[in-house]
């Protein structure tokens, strides 16, 4: 099976380990970790990744903004973007939604929920 | 941790093995089922044909296997009831083991982040990475005790100014108390709490073996967060040790980093 890119953005290494852990419960993942929005980008225009998870609120750029950017990018259109805040007002998920976000989860986490939607998004039985 | 895990997986993949054995058998079953039914319409049709012609003696044969056939139809109906209810249980069994699975995932990577490091702001800034994306408190304060004066501090804090955050002795009020009990309080009613700077919704002390070092004060949760799940009380219980252990580990080790440095200026000084 071939890999499967996924790249996450978040600021918060404890984050960052735990959407990894749930994430590798999926075969032939592969996951490639930034710690804000710049250094999300660079990866991005490195490599091809099939979805990206992302913080909003992160130093230098935010979450929001990386998506706006990503969905920019002719090439990086159909990759698939979850956000996972802390932020749960309605209007913070319509907002990341009407930027192109395909889900938006929020925080405490729980690694099934990270694993559910990446399956899903990925058409992954 | 990674062994409960890696069990868990294999608890997982043994369970799916038994689930996709119990799914052969119950189609087994049916067809076997299908083709007695299939047997027994003809011996009725035969039956049915031959019923002038036939002797006593045979009809009465007939009818016993068509008895046989009946008996044996139920029971592999009734069979067919049990393998579905031990479905029924592995699937709900199954599910408890994934909801097990991912709160041992929060407590390993709580547990393995707060020992990650020997740096005392690391270590605070680990504490509240823990609070805010794994408990998912967004108003709290992290208060350490001074040995010396029997005061608490705040030392971090969470959507609340250190400043507004009053230093509390040993055995004063709530915070106090829960310094000197050593034990754990939980407002009763979280949705009715009012946030007041001396009695937080929750207050978890911090200690080593039955040393209380400090406090952890919770005043707000996030909206999205309505109430306690029970993983949360787990990492209030692994936060009161290892982050208490982790603290006084990242205090001796930067206090013996500043001696040394200081006995070093003193080597070179006199060696100079």
């Amino acid at each position: 099976m071939a890999d499967i890119n996924i790249l996450i953005v978040e600021d918060s290494p404890t984050m960052r380990q735990l959407i990894s852990f749930a994430l590798k419960r999926i075969r032939g993942v592969r996951i490639v970790e930034a710690g804000d929005g710049v250094d999300g980008l660079k990866k991005i225009s490195a490599e091809k990744f099939d979805m990206i998870f992302t913080d909003i609120n992160m130093p230098v750029m935010d979450g929001l903004k990386l998506i706006s950017l990503v969905r920019e990018d002719a090439n990086q259109k159909g990759v698939p973007i979850v956000v996972i805040t802390t932020e749960g007002a309605q209007e913070d998920r319509q907002r990341a939604l009407a930027l192109g976000a395909n889900d938006y989860i929020t925080k405490p986490i729980q690694p099934n929920r990270i694993l559910d939607v990446a399956k899903q998004l990925l058409k992954i039985v | 941790m990674i062994e409960e895990e890696t069990g868990l997986r294999g608890r997982a993949e043994e369970f799916l093995q038994a689930f996709k054995k119990g799914t052969e058998f119950t189609h087994d079953l049916l067809k076997e089922n299908e083709r007695l039914r299939f047997r027994l319409l003809e011996m009725e049709n035969s039956l049915a044909g031959h019923a002038v012609q036939g002797d006593g003696e045979q009809n009465h044969a007939l009818l016993n296997r068509i008895k046989e056939l009946e008996q044996e139809k139920q029971d592999i109906l009734n069979r067919i009831q049990k393998v579905e209810d031990e479905n029924q249980d592995f699937a709900n069994r199954y599910i408890e083991i994934e909801a097990e699975n991912n709160n041992l995932a929060n407590l390993y990577i709580a547990s393995y982040q707060l020992h990650s490091t020997l740096d005392f702001r690391e270590v605070l800034q680990i504490i509240m990475e823990i609070v805010i994306n794994l408990i998912g408190a967004e108003e709290f304060s992290l208060m350490l005790l001074d040995e010396k004066t029997g005061v608490l501090s705040a030392v971090a804090c969470e959507g609340l100014d250190r400043e507004d955050i009053p230093p509390v002795k040993l055995g004063s009020g709530l915070i106090g108390q829960t310094l000197l009990s050593g034990e754990s309080y939980f407002a009763d009613d979280i949705e009715t709490y009012n946030r007041d700077i001396l009695s937080p919704m929750v207050c978890v002390p911090l200690k080593i073996k039955e040393h209380v070092i400090g406090v952890l004060a919770i005043y707000k949760l996030l909206v999205q967060k309505e109430r306690f799940a029970q993983v949360d009380y787990e990492l209030f219980t692994l936060l009161a040790g290892h982050a208490a252990t982790a603290i006084f580990g990242a205090r001796l080790y930067s206090d013996s980093e500043r001696r040394l440095s200081t006995i070093q200026g003193f080597i070179d000084l006199l060696t100079k």
